[in-house]
Formats: structure tokens, C-alpha cells, sequence
């Protein structure tokens, strides 16, 4: 009974915020005139793009990371996407022919995969790395075993702030160097094995946002209001999978300042039909009562299995966590690392530029920092293509993982 | 946690009364514990004095029971030193104070007497006393309930004296009862057979006899409750028992039985101290500085146990040699030696020879120091070594492999993880960091030379406690290298933790629930650094860890040298205990180690990397498969 009262309420409460959602572009139009409501600028086209095209103030420290996140955001609407794809068909094959040649960058390789907004930068990296060895002209398992270090090296030391980056290539030599069946065949058998299990590796890296969102949807239930922050693209596949499971859900997006992730978010859901709410990021304690689970997505998990993501899910965990709320995680196994911070600030700094739409005097510090780390005690589930995991069973998975 | 302990202080009365039960009813000559059971609530309701004692109060017997002893006390020898008779003197005294609730018993008259005009003159002293022990902890106070027992344990040598007298004419009349009660209806017998409450009504014999049967099965739940370690180990127990004489390393030392039977075959001959804490009876305590001489002269006598094991036990035994990585290595040397100098018997096998020996050697080694975790691990890793030898290596192979086997034990297991150890932990200390430590942890110093060395700006507060004052070893040693140091006692903790950005502990244990057990005061350093919100990072080798859980710090723990904290040690100004040492009425208690639950641990540094407290369980499980395998 109460259930289908639930549902019948959220269905009238969809077409009614749909409504809300038409008038409240009018007023956000209306606002971004007056000067106050400035930080709403980058709400509708594509002011994402120019914030990352905006001059730096410090180019050196800004994580890379980011920046090719916030590049991917700006263009990530589902018809440039399929534009994309196709663009970057061409230097796939010009890539294998670099291999070729002597001089083979993993950096370069890396950046052309890195292009496919689609492709999370691990996988990228995992690709370059499988090219690596298809590239090498290595003559014994040593040589080529050096080799992908070096590479996995450079790759980690050209972007330390990305902690999937890091990760994906531990797993990958993890995974592709570890087999004992290796050193009883010929090089050249033995080479195409490694080609063979690092092209599973990265297959099944792809299929993980897939297994993450089909896990997902028995916690997703009919009625139910769903809180994200950011722009994770897996938690876009889980929403997307339970609209297509004809699902009837809310989603309260946060804003996600400073690049508007959840502006972007959004607009992806609403052309899914799914009726969304955008809040101020500071406006989430306010509607936490209506909301019946909180799903964010990650940029690592660490050992602790506390997560480590977009500033902001910290605040979003500790408001849930007072209320009773539960708080999942989606993460691909790649974004396990063997981190373990004791703290916020026990970690690489990733800088961002951070536009206040006012002029800030040159005394005023900013903080800039992209991600924090949220502590285990206040996650309830993982989703991950390992399965539903608590946080304690992450060290678990990376210690098998890694030892 | 705090749901934990709060509970635990409120309720302690009680704990102690069962702890009284079943310490006593095994040996119950007497009709006493009927009314120690029945007390309370009568107490409360039935005796004169029943408005002025609450049905919680165990203390005020006690001291009316002290108050009107005084004579026999004096009168009786002071010997009773036995666990058993301590038990005997707990219970005894005990119901003295609350007989004034049993008025009908006839053995009682004489001794009900006195207590029973107590309310005027009784509540005076108990006032008194209560102003002396009520600041007291949970601990403390269990310790001041203990002194009664130690007072009475004199008075009670004449109730000795009548015991065995007593245990003859109970065996006619157990039997004779027993058809009694058979008749009786079956259920009411079961009852009367197991809790003595019931036949407290009948005659003070047929207490004695109800009491007897009670003691298998309490003191079957005492090895249970004490000792929940896996059952494998517990079957190994009886065997050894039986078999090889080796006493179980956790025995309970507050079976009178097995203590007996452990003395009779001990190498070492210890005098047990005689003022025992209640809660902590089952450990075993010595008296320090006999055994020393006395196995010095043996030195020749002994020609079972090789030199090199010989050695080791005495180094532990005065305490030369501290610290878990240093004895755990002494062993293993030791084992080496008695490997290298080997020859199996004439129709004997290697295999089943050298583990009995080594058996035997541990079993000394026990008598002189209980072992550590990290030792039991690494006597596991050698005698499961030993039984793996292929039958068809020769005597010198198999020898030699054993040899390189311990060799490479300590090598990969100690001193390498050692260093893993301080390479993660070097990765935590940024410069401008407070790093706190408590004691002298070898491996946190490790991480602090190393990290000094790598020219990381930081500062160490060095935490000390008496009586041991290891801290000072571990200053010395990092000012030497020129380390900014600041030195502190552990009083001093909650006063400067505000200014520490993390605390590096070491650990002897870690149990599979993430409990850090450690140097006594490290729980108390934790506890105080997590309500300061300041991370707790455990430095602890993977071979020390155990699968075993532990909720407490009671129930394995280790005692040391009660004079040590009697007595401070350059301060001649300082000798109000002087004297007092063998009183009755004072007991010390000098904890070796304390356990620390998982929540106050931010992460446990291990060779196999930084894992959360949460994690053990993992690690023990590919420990163990690593161990398998190899």
C-alpha cells in the first residue's frame, strides 16, 4: 500500500518537477543577470570549456587530471560524443603504426587515447601500456619487463595527482607480468600472451561501469530520491540503466562548483527523462530529509576503503552519515590504490582553477584543492565490478590484488 | 567502546561476585557459599542491618569480617600461600560480613555473633575504608576487594587445618545425601547438585558435598571464558599435558591442580608471590630475584637442555633480553644451535625426536617468560618445518635445511620486514610533524632514524612510564643522532597530545579483531590520541600477528616484578612502603601489556603494507597460506 502510494506520489511529483524545472531555467537566466547570482554562470552551454581554457594562475600545479576531466565534461552531450568517436578512430591506427618506429612515446599514446571522452583516463592508460609491449623490440621477458616499467613510470610521474592513472598501471603490470606459464615459452609466444592478456585487462575494464550499474539496480527502488555529486560517469550508467528498468526515481543534483559538474549531470538526466533537481552545494544538509540515498562515484578508493573524490563528497558523507542516510560508492576495481591517507591534506595536492566571477585581492588566499577523502565509517557500500563490497573488504580485494 | 567499559564499572560488584563463586566453590569446606549466594538479597531485606547495607555492597563485609578476624588472624600461621587457599580466605571472608542475613545456621553462631552487632561499629570502619578506596578505578577496586582474602587467607589456615578432616566425613555423607536426594525429585536434585543455593537451606555438609560437584563444570567455564583461543589449541593442551609435560602457554594459574602438577616437573623453581590481584589470578607470579642462583647452580645437573636454550631462559629470566623482535631472535638462534649440535637417538625418528625436544625447551622457556605471540609464531613455523622434512633426506641434510629454514625465518619475517615496515612508514612523516611515541618500540625507532636520515623536518615526543623508563633508551638514542626530542611522562599525555600530529606505536601483538595488544599504557596513549583526533599508526611485523581474539586485557596478559613498583628506584625520600610489602592487606599489580581495541587505531603498518585494523584477519589468512606453502 505504501509502496504504491510511494510511487504514484513520485510519479505526480515528476511531472511537477519537471514543470519546476522549466521555470526554474527562467529564473536562473534571470538570475545569472543580477551580479549576486554570478555563481550560477555556469549553468546552461559551454562556459565549462572556457574555464579550463581560462588563463591559469598557476600552470604547473594544476592536476592534470582535472583538467582532461573538465575537458571531457565540457563536451560530453551524447551527439558530440558519437562526433568524438569517430575523430579519434583515426589516430588509433596511426598509433600502431608509431609503434613501429623507434621512437614511441607512452605519453603521446596515452594523450590520444585520453581523447575519447567515453574512455576513463585508466583505461587509456592500459591501452598505451598494451601498446607499449606491441611497440617494444625487446628480445627477452627482462627487457620487456623494464620496459613497461619505464613506461609505467613515465605515465605515473607525467600526471601524479590522477590516482586512477597510478593504479590502472600497477594493476595492468600486476596483471599482465604475473603469470608463471610465461617463463616456459618462447619470447615470442610468451609476448603475445602478455598482448593477449593485457587486451583482456583493458576489456574488462571497459565492461566494469556496466557490471557496476547492473549491480546497482536492486538498491535502486521504485519511489525512491537519489542524491549524486559530480559527474561520474558511472553513476550516469547506473541512473540511465534504472530509467531504462523503467524505474521511477528522483535525482537531486548538487551544483558541483566549480566546473558545474552537476549542471552537466543534469542535463544528461533530463534528456533520460528522469526528473532532476538542482541544489547550491551548501544547500545539501537543507533537502538531506527527502533524499533516500546518496551515490557518488570516485577517483580512487585507498586502502582504508574510504574514497578519495570531487571536493565536496566529504561534506555530502558526514551530512548523510548524521542522517541515517545510506551512501554508496560506484568505482571501478582500477580505482583501487594502495593509498592510505590519514587525512585531508595527506595527499598529492590537485589544484584547479577556481573562478569567483569577482575580482579576489591578491591578499586573499584560495583554496584549490579538487578532491577530498572521505573515511570508511561514513560509506556504506562499493559498487564495484568485484561486486557490492563494504569498505572493509577493500583492503581485502587490494591486497590480492597487489600481493 | 565506551558502551563497553561504562557498563562494566557499574556492574563490577557483581563481576566480582561470581568471580567469587567460582573461584571458591571447588574448594569449599566450609558451608559459607550458600550465603555468599543467598547475602544480597536477604541482606537487604531480612538482617537487622539489612536497611543500611545495600544489596550491591560487597565491601563493607569485608571489613567487618577484617574487624572481627583480628584475633585469628594473629593466632594463625601466616604460610597458606597456595592459590587454592586464597580462594578458600575470598569466600571465607566474604559471607562473614553478609552473615548477619543467615542467622539459622549452626556453624555460623559463633562467627555471626560479632557481625551481627556490626551496624554500629561496622559502619564506621566501612565508612572509613570506603573513603580510602572509593577514588580508586575499576581496577583498583577489584584489588582492595582482593585484600580480604589476603588478610583472611591467615585466618583460614585453621579452617585448613580442619579441611581435610572435613573431606572424609564428607565422602560418607556425599553418597549417603546423594540417595537423599535421589529420591528427591529429580529436577530439585539437579539443581541442588549444581548451584548450591538451593541445599544452602540443609546442613553445612550437604553444602560441601552440593559445591564438589559444582567445580568441574566452573572450572570448565573458567578455561573457557579465560582462554577462547582456537580449539586446536586446547586439544594440544590436554595431550602435552599428559604426554610431554610441557605446560600449556596460557595456562591457568588459578587451577590449584595444574599448577601443582606444572611445579613438579618446572626446571625452574619460582616462589609464587602471595598477594595475588583477584582478576588476575590465573597469570602466574613470581617472586623475583630467587631463581636466579638457585639455576645457576643446576647449570650442570641439567644435561637435557642445551646451553644455548639454557642461556636464553635466563637472559629472559633476569630480562636482559626485552622486546619481542629480540627475544624471538634469541630463540630462534638458540634453536639453530641445538639444531646444529642434534643427533638423533638410535631408533628414534628426526622428525618426531627434535619436536619433542624443542617441545621441552619451550616449556622451559615458558617457565622462565611466558612467551610472547611473536615466539609462539615462530615455534610453530620450526616445528612445522621440522614435521615436513622429507623422510628421505639424511640426518646432516635435513639438519642443514632446518638451519637455513630459521635462518631465513628471521631474516625475511623480522629484519626485512623491518624495513618494508619503515618504508611505508616513512611515506607518513612530512616535515613539521609532532610524531608521538610511547616506550621504546624498536621498530618506530627504525621509522624515526630513517626518517631523519632522509632530512624530514620533525620533532618526536618521547611518552615514558614508570617502572621500566624504556623511553630513555630510545632518547638517547635519537638525540645521539641529533633528533629534536621532547621527553614526557605518561602523565603528562592528555596535556601534550594537542600539540602531536601522529602517534607511532609498536606492538607484540595483533589479534585478528584488529586489537593492538602492546606495552602496558599504550592503550591509554591511543585512547587519549584518537579523542584528540590525531591518527594512530601501529608499526607491527605480519608475524605477529595472531588469529586469536581478545576483548580484554585480563584474560592473557602477563605480571611483572611487583617490587618494581613498590619501590622508586634513587629516591631514598620515598619509603612509605616500607615494610609493607608482605602485608596482607597490599596487593601489587604490574601489568606487562594491555590490549587496544581496534577503534582507536587509525592504521597497522605491516610488511604487507598500510592496511586498516579491520584487515588483520586478511593478513593472518595469507600469512598462513604463505606459511603452508613454504
Amino acid at each position: 500500500m505504501d509502496f504504491l502510494e510511494r510511487a504514484t506520489e513520485t510519479h505526480l511529483r515528476r511531472i511537477f518537477s519537471r514543470k519546476q524545472l522549466k521555470r526554474k531555467k527562467n529564473l536562473k537566466s534571470m538570475w545569472r543577470r543580477s551580479a549576486s547570482f554570478i555563481l550560477d554562470r555556469s549553468s546552461n552551454s559551454p562556459p565549462m570549456a572556457d574555464t579550463t581554457q581560462t588563463p591559469f594562475q598557476n600552470p604547473d600545479a594544476i592536476s592534470a587530471y582535472y583538467q582532461t576531466r573538465a575537458a571531457h565534461h565540457g563536451v560530453i552531450t551524447s551527439d558530440w560524443l558519437a562526433q568524438a568517436q569517430a575523430a579519434v578512430e583515426q589516430p588509433d591506427s596511426s598509433v600502431s603504426d608509431l609503434g613501429a618506429e623507434r621512437s614511441f612515446n607512452v605519453i603521446d599514446e596515452f594523450n590520444g587515447w585520453r581523447k575519447q571522452p567515453d574512455l576513463a583516463e585508466a583505461v587509456a592508460a592500459i591501452r598505451a601500456m598494451a601498446a607499449v609491449i606491441r611497440a617494444s623490440e625487446a628480445t627477452t621477458m627482462m627487457e620487456l619487463e623494464i620496459e613497461l616499467k619505464k613506461a609505467s613510470d613515465t605515465l605515473k610521474s607525467w600526471d601524479k595527482t590522477s590516482i586512477s592513472l597510478t593504479a590502472g598501471c600497477d594493476l595492468f603490470i600486476r596483471y599482465v607480468t604475473r603469470t608463471s606459464a610465461l617463463e616456459y615459452e618462447d619470447f615470442n609466444s610468451a609476448k603475445s600472451r602478455l598482448l593477449e592478456r593485457a587486451e583482456k585487462f583493458g576489456e574488462i575494464s571497459c565492461k566494469a561501469r556496466k557490471i557496476i550499474a547492473m549491480l546497482s539496480q536492486d538498491f535502486i527502488f521504485d519511489g525512491c530520491t537519489v542524491l549524486v555529486h559530480g559527474l561520474s560517469r558511472v553513476v550516469l550508467e547506473v541512473l540511465k540503466t534504472a530509467a531504462q528498468n523503467n524505474k521511477l526515481f528522483r535525482v537531486l543534483c548538487t551544483e558541483g562548483r566549480p566546473d558545474g559538474t552537476g549542471v552537466l549531470l543534469s542535463n544528461e538526466l533530463s534528456k533520460l527523462d528522469i526528473p532532476v533537481k538542482l541544489l547550491l552545494d551548501s544547500a545539501v544538509a537543507y533537502s538531506m530529509d527527502e533524499v533516500d540515498m546518496v551515490f557518488v562515484g570516485a577517483d580512487g578508493v585507498v586502502e582504508s576503503g574510504g574514497i578519495i573524490n570531487m571536493m565536496g563528497t566529504y561534506q555530502i558523507a558526514l551530512v548523510a552519515h548524521s542522517m541515517n542516510k545510506p551512501v554508496y560508492v560506484a568505482a571501478e576495481s582500477y580505482k583501487f590504490a594502495r593509498l592510505y591517507p590519514l587525512d585531508q591534506k595527506d595527499m598529492a595536492p590537485a589544484l584547479r582553477p577556481i573562478e569567483f566571477g569577482v575580482k579576489i585581492p591578491a591578499k586573499v588566499e584560495v583554496e584549490r584543492s579538487a578532491r577530498d577523502y572521505t573515511p570508511p565509517q561514513y560509506l556504506t557500500l562499493l559498487f564495484t565490478d568485484l561486486g557490492v563490497l563494504s569498505p572493509s573488504v577493500v583492503s581485502d580485494e587490494l591486497i590480492q590484488l597487489y600481493l | 567502546m565506551e558502551s563497553r567499559r561504562n557498563p562494566r564499572a557499574v556492574v563490577d560488584p557483581k563481576v566480582r561476585q561470581v568471580g567469587f563463586f567460582t573461584s571458591s566453590q571447588p574448594d569449599s569446606t566450609h558451608q559459607p557459599d550458600p550465603i555468599a549466594s543467598e547475602s544480597h538479597p536477604v541482606a537487604s531485606s531480612i538482617s537487622p542491618s539489612g536497611n543500611s547495607l545495600s544489596p550491591v555492597m560487597i565491601p563493607p563485609p569485608r571489613h567487618n569480617s577484617s574487624d572481627t578476624f583480628p584475633l585469628r588472624a594473629a593466632a594463625a600461621a601466616a604460610s597458606a600461600v597456595s592459590p587454592s587457599s586464597f580462594s578458600y580466605s575470598t569466600r571465607r571472608d566474604f559471607p562473614d560480613g553478609s552473615m548477619t542475613a543467615s542467622p539459622g545456621r549452626v556453624s555460623r553462631a559463633s562467627f555471626s555473633k560479632p557481625s551481627s552487632s556490626l551496624p554500629g561499629v561496622g559502619m564506621d570502619s566501612m565508612a572509613a575504608a570506603k573513603s580510602s578506596s572509593v577514588p580508586a578505578s575499576g581496577l583498583t577496586t577489584v584489588s582492595v576487594v582482593n585484600m580480604p582474602p589476603g588478610l583472611s587467607e591467615k585466618e583460614s589456615d585453621q579452617k585448613k587445618n580442619s579441611k581435610p578432616l572435613k573431606e572424609k566425613t564428607t565422602k560418607a555423607e556425599r553418597r549417603a545425601l546423594q540417595e537423599a536426594q535421589r529420591a528427591a525429585k529429580a529436577a530439585a536434585k539437579a539443581e541442588g547438585g549444581k548451584a548450591p543455593l538451593v541445599s544452602s537451606g540443609s546442613v553445612a555438609s550437604t553444602n560441601v558435598k552440593a559445591a564438589k560437584p559444582a567445580k568441574p563444570s566452573s572450572q570448565k567455564n573458567d578455561v573457557a571464558v579465560a582462554a577462547p583461543g582456537p580449539s586446536e589449541k586446547k586439544g594440544g593442551q590436554t595431550e602435552k599435558d599428559r604426554k610431554k609435560d610441557a605446560p600449556h602457554p596460557r595456562m591457568q594459574y588459578d587451577d590449584e591442580s595444574r599448577v601443582v602438577k606444572a611445579k613438579r616437573r618446572a626446571v625452574v623453581k619460582q616462589t609464587e608471590a602471595k598477594n595475588r590481584v583477584e582478576l588476575f589470578r590465573h597469570l602466574p607470579q613470581y617472586e623475583h630475584g630467587t631463581q636466579l642462583p638457585d639455576l645457576e647452580t643446576k647449570f650442570f645437573q641439567l644435561d637435557p637442555m642445551h646451553p644455548a636454550v639454557y642461556k636464553v631462559g635466563l637472559q629472559y629470566l633476569s630480562g636482559d633480553i626485552s622486546g619481542g623482535n629480540a627475544r624471538c631472535i634469541a630463540m630462534l638462534q638458540a634453536f639453530q644451535e641445538v639444531v646444529k649440535d642434534y643427533s638423533t637417538p638410535s631408533e628414534k625418528t628426526l622428525n618426531r625426536d627434535m619436536t619433542a625436544k624443542i617441545s621441552s625447551y619451550v616449556s622451559f622457556l615458558i617457565e622462565c617468560r611466558p612467551l610472547s605471540v611473536s615466539m609462539g609464531n615462530a615455534i610453530r613455523f620450526v616445528k612445522n618445518r621440522i614435521a615436513k622434512l622429507p623422510i628421505t633426506l639424511s640426518e646432516s641434510e635435513a639438519k642443514a635445511a632446518l638451519q637455513s629454514d630459521i635462518e631465513r625465518f628471521i631474516n625475511e619475517k623480522i629484519i626485512m620486514a623491518d624495513t618494508v615496515i619503515v618504508k611505508h612508514a616513512v611515506t607518513k612523516i612530512r616535515d613539521g610533524d609532532v610524531l608521538l611515541t610511547y616506550g621504546s618500540p624498536t621498530a618506530v625507532e627504525m621509522v624515526l632514524l630513517h626518517a631523519h636520515e632522509l632530512k624530514k623536518k620533525f620533532r618526536v615526543l618521547v611518552v615514558d612510564s614508570r617502572p621500566k623508563l624504556e623511553g630513555q633508551l630510545l632518547l638517547r638514542r635519537l638525540i645521539k643522532r641529533g633528533i629534536n626530542c621532547t621527553y614526557t611522562h605518561i602523565n603528562a599525555v592528555s596535556y601534550i597530545m594537542h600539540e602531536v600530529t601522529k602517534v607511532f606505536l609498536g606492538a607484540s601483538s595483533v589479534l585478528s579483531n584488529g586489537t593492538v595488544y602492546s606495552r602496558v599504557g599504550t592503550a591509554c596513549v591511543a585512547m587519549v590520541a584518537s579523542a584528540f583526533r590525531v591518527p594512530v599508526l601501529v608499526c607491527c611485523e605480519a608475524y605477529k600477528f595472531h588469529e586469536r581474539v581478545q576483548l580484554d586485557s585480563i584474560c592473557s596478559n602477563e605480571l611483572g616484578d611487583p617490587n618494581a613498583i613498590s619501590k622508586v628506584h634513587g629516591r631514598e625520600d620515598i619509603n612509605y612502603l616500607d615494610g609493607l610489602t608482605n602485608n596482607a592487606n597490599l596487593q601489587f599489580l604490574n601489568l606487562m601489556y594491555d590490549a587496544t581495541p581496534s577503534d582507536y587505531i587509525s592504521m597497522i603498518i605491516t610488511d604487507y603494507g598500510m592496511v586498516p585494523p579491520t584487515s588483520v584477519p586478511v593478513i593472518v589468512r595469507e600469512y598462513q597460506k604463505e606459511h603452508s606453502l613454504v
